[in-house]
């Protein structure tokens, strides 16, 4: 897949967790998932650094940036008013022809896509990494004609309001800002969904929690279907908890051309399971992998496609660091005592003070 | 529901009423088994683990005498701080028990100063106590084997007179069946003194894995803590020996499916030298193995397979089948154990710091110390001592039978231990005195009456519990071995006051889904009825049940915890089972269709005719 190099256009093959400078993190995550060896959708990242070159010739002399920098934090309407300016500008500004031009070239280098996911990957590595990120765009089945306008089109949500106004209440400066764009090959998705190497609920790390539905992952992420819910676990691959939802909608690829739309799930499929015992048992291999990679538990997205022979190939999208309970500062389940025999009393010896 | 219902799940003591046809069946026991007004503000559950069935007058022995020595062991000799010992009962010929637990903190705390030093000391020596422990079982085990029960002949040896005795065979009479108590007795505190420490290191073990991997499930912790030699899975082995070895010496054929050892040992015999060895061989594994109750050792009608050579011959020709079908008999014990050295390193490496680990070594440490007594000391009590003790009291009825007082050998265990007294006191009366034995028609119509209780009682579905709800259960013992808990509380009065759904809910015990033909077996006199591929429904399963095991497809019981027989067993053949439902076999009938779901606990009954 590793096509010649190209300006601004980074390959998955060729980055890893040491680049979100360059790529951003979600790009970094999957360079080095294919780094891992684990099945990702072919693509590349628009870097950091064509953003960069973007904006300087789209706002020379950080003119209108700079109107956003002084902005107030709460001041809803002056924030509506200066980011309209600033994404009318970006939608205005030629992405450039070189970077035009090897987007179109890359996109032809990835033989048999039908359509690509056009995701924003966002620079900050920190905790607040997941709700920033949040607030910038994915699109889906975006056409190779039309990826050069999705990615202006993601480089113009770090000027959504919402996005700005968050900057604004951290105090996050604008003059480092930084983006990558992911391009990814579209998995034609039986079902896809998301998937954590411990509890959600607990914490547990012994357990693999996994939600999928029919089609694509994106109603299971935006919440518009109940997923199916299973707990696995992970030193034995005992499925203890299966719970099938009523999986009234999907995501599919709108026939008609870009885009996504949401269907009605025929009667009889709604309340099937979206994966098998099989399926499970692959993803849970497939989220220790990653775990082990990365040396802490992850946050995963993935999409089951029927592959050739009826073969199912299970991709993964997404994977990140889990970060809401590794943050938790826990208490030591139990302490070495002097003696082994010791922790009977302290649980046989009644409630403590 | 109601808030009556809610407040009242189960009913109490004093509105149950009697068995139509035995409302007389208090007479069979004495006053201090029956329940007293008082007894209506406490909690009882009904005890179906260890007393399936309406309770022979002899057989109360087993818990009379059980529960002083387990009450002895947490309330005086150790001191457990938050529990003491058990009260029971009898409800129409059922053994309800309730725990008495410590609640003020003081005491607690009083108690526990106590119990550090003592128990310290178990936990510390465990090892050695614990070969000491199986040195002294075995030679108490000797010694009762060794009570003799006097002859009575019509003149005294003269040897009493010539080396001036002085005393008379009568008076042996007595003082040889209150040898016999005795031991029993010492037995019992055997068994209990280290058995409760032995579960306070499971307790903290369990304890420990649920705080740490909070979504963990009682069977795999429990698949850490299991040993995999295990006293009670040899007589098992030793019969899957004999199967392979009739095959060696090619006598496979000779063996049917009753096991009538009337039919088969001559049917050896007469093979000549290969019959004649493997006779040897079946001998050899009898006197050394074969002491094994086909019950759990609660009531004198569970006989060992060394009194019932046919309970372990009827598997033999099903082993020998198996072995012909090319199936690998032997407990695949190395492969178990990798299994078992596998879970535990993952678990342990999921730990959060270095610290943890260290801590869950010991606790696991301590686990794996005490699980060979846990395990082993049912061979020694339960089984072996408790059906030579049987035995030895079938002498006893011989004797009351010789002297016309009962009908038959059998009939004695229908008289309460200290009735029994009285009828021997009558025997050595008689014998001393030279007219014939007072009262002679005394005991057999109260026998028979009882006889005929125990049959009306049989059919009485016995609530699971009674009383007052309590909201917590805290004594290790229930817990473990009961598999009582609050949830599973709550389960069971859910299922006796909401109309039933097609659902039982129990312990997941062995993981795995099974569809098909539910049989239904209360003890071994049902072994008969299991087909290939049945799936077993019983109260609860016996270690003695273990070829069972090698027929059916999945197992169901009404009681017992995650470390109990049938959760090991059923993991070890990888078999789905669903332990402690409290109400299975009530609710199955033998012949119809169930859905055994071993991972999520779950028994669905498929069809409702039948």
């Amino acid at each position: 897949m590793s096509a010649a190099p190209e300006v601004g256009i980074l390959w998955f093959d060729d980055i890893g967790r040491a680049d979100v400078a360059r790529v951003g993190g979600k790009g970094a995550s999957l360079g080095e998932l294919v780094r891992a060896g684990i099945r990702v959708p072919p693509g590349f990242v628009v870097g950091t650094e064509a953003f960069s070159n973007f904006m300087d010739s789209a706002d020379p002399g950080f003119e209108l940036r700079g109107e956003v920098a002084r902005l107030a934090a709460g001041a809803i309407e002056a924030t509506e008013r200066v980011t309209r300016r600033v994404r009318e500008r970006i939608a205005q500004s030629p992405v450039g022809a070189e970077l035009e031009s090897a987007l179109a070239r890359a996109c032809d280098a990835i033989r048999g896509a039908a359509g690509f996911a056009v995701r924003s990957s966002a620079t900050s590595e920190d905790s607040d990494e997941a709700s920033f990120a949040g607030l910038q765009d994915t699109y889906l089945w975006v056409p190779a004609a039309e990826v050069a306008d999705r990615v202006r089109a993601c480089w113009a949500s770090l000027y959504n309001p919402e996005s700005v106004s968050y900057r604004r209440r951290f105090g996050l400066p604008e003059d480092g800002l930084a983006m990558g764009v992911v391009m990814q090959a579209m998995v034609d998705a039986e079902s896809a969904g998301v998937m954590f190497s411990r509890s959600p609920t607990t914490g547990d790390k012994s357990v693999v929690t996994i939600e999928g539905s029919w089609g694509l992952g994106s109603s299971v992420v935006s919440g518009e279907v109940t997923p199916d819910k299973f707990i696995v676990n992970k030193v034995t691959g005992e499925i203890i908890h299966r719970a099938i939802a009523d999986k009234a909608i999907r995501h599919r690829r709108d026939p008609g051309g870009s885009g996504v739309l949401v269907e009605e799930v025929a009667a009889g499929r709604r309340e099937v399971a979206c994966l098998s015992d099989e399926d499970l048992a692959a993803l849970v291999a497939l989220a220790r992998r990653c775990e082990a990679h990365y040396g802490c538990p992850q946050d995963m997205e993935w999409a089951v496609a029927g592959g050739a022979e009826g073969k199912r190939e299970i991709y993964m999208l997404q994977s990140r660091p889990e970060t809401v309970w590794s943050q938790r500062e826990t208490e030591a389940v139990s302490k070495p005592r002097e003696k082994a025999f010791e922790h009977v009393f302290s649980v046989l010896g009644g409630p403590r003070k | 529901m109601n808030d009556e219902a809610k407040r009242k799940p189960f009913p109490l003591p004093s509105e149950v009423g009697p068995v139509p046809g035995a409302e007389d069946w208090g007479d069979m026991y004495p006053y201090y088994m029956h329940f007293q007004p008082e007894d209506d503000k406490r909690f009882w559950f009904y005890n179906s683990m260890h007393f399936t069935n309406p309770m022979p007058a002899f057989d109360t022995i087993t818990g009379e005498i059980a529960y002083h020595a387990m009450g002895a062991c947490t309330t005086r000799v150790f001191a457990f701080p938050t529990a003491l010992g058990i009260d029971w009962r009898i409800l129409n010929g059922r053994v309800y028990i309730t725990a008495n637990p410590v609640t003020d903190p003081a005491e607690v705390e009083r108690r526990l100063e106590v119990f550090q030093k003592r128990a310290g000391h178990y936990y510390e020596n465990w090892n050695d106590i614990y070969t000491g422990w199986e040195k002294r079982m075995r030679e108490l085990i000797i010694s009762m084997d060794a009570i003799e029960v006097p002859e009575l002949p019509e003149f005294e040896d003269e040897r009493v007179v010539l080396e001036t005795r002085g005393i008379a065979q009568n008076h042996f009479v007595l003082e040889a069946f209150q040898r016999c108590i005795q031991a029993y007795s010492v037995m019992w505190h055997h068994h209990f003194e280290m058995l409760m420490l032995g579960y306070g290191a499971y307790v903290v073990f369990f304890q420990f894995c649920k705080k740490a991997f909070p979504e963990i499930d009682d069977q795999t912790v429990a698949r850490m803590v299991a040993g995999i030699d295990v006293l009670m899975f040899r007589p098992d082995d030793e019969l899957k020996k004999l199967a392979a070895r009739a095959e060696e010496l090619g006598v496979g054929d000779v063996f049917t499916d009753d096991g009538d050892p009337d039919v088969i040992l001559p049917a050896m015999k007469a093979l000549g030298e290969p019959g004649e060895r493997w006779l040897a061989a079946l001998e050899e594994a009898r006197r050394a193995w074969f002491n094994i109750s086909t019950g759990d050792g609660f009531y004198h009608y569970e006989r060992s397979w060394f009194d019932d050579l046919s309970v372990p011959l009827s598997s033999l020709k099903h082993y020998v089948k198996l072995l012909r079908e090319g199936v690998t008999l032997e407990r695949p014990t190395d492969q178990l154990r990798k299994e078992r050295r596998r879970i535990i390193s993952e678990y342990r490496a999921l730990l959060d710091s270095e610290e943890e680990r260290q801590a869950f070594d010991q606790v696991l440490g301590l686990s794996h110390q005490v699980f060979p007594y846990v395990e082993n000391h049912k061979f020694y009590c339960e089984h072996w001592l408790t059906t030579r003790f049987f035995n030895k009291v079938r002498e006893f009825g011989a004797l009351l039978e010789r002297y016309g007082l009962i009908e038959e050998s059998e009939d004695i265990f229908h008289l309460h231990f200290t009735e029994v007294e009285q009828a021997l006191s009558t025997v050595m009366t008689a014998w001393a005195s030279g007219s014939g034995p007072v009262g002679r028609d005394h005991w057999k119509p109260i026998i028979a009456r009882r006889k005929a209780l125990l049959e009306t009682l049989d059919g009485w579905q016995a609530p699971p519990a009674l009383g007052p709800m309590p909201e917590q259960i805290e004594d290790p013992a229930l817990q473990m071995l009961w598999g009582i808990t609050a949830e599973r509380l709550e389960a069971w009065s859910a299922a006796t006051t909401e109309a039933a759904a097609n659902e039982i809910r129990g312990y997941a015990a062995s993981s795995g889904v099974v569809e098909g033909i539910a049989r239904v077996v209360r003890d071994s006199g049902d072994f008969g009825d299991i087909q290939p591929g049945d799936i077993l429904v019983c109260p609860i399963s016996h270690p003695s049940w273990g070829p069972l095991f090698a027929k059916v497809q999945a197992a169901v019981s009404d009681i017992g915890g995650t470390m109990s027989h049938m959760a090991i067993v059923a993991r070890e053949y990888g078999m789905p089972a669903v332990v402690g439902t409290g109400e299975a076999t009530r609710r199955i009938r033998s012949g119809q269709r169930i859905r055994v779901d071993g991972g999520r606990g779950v028994v669905t009954l498929l069809d409702e005719a039948a």
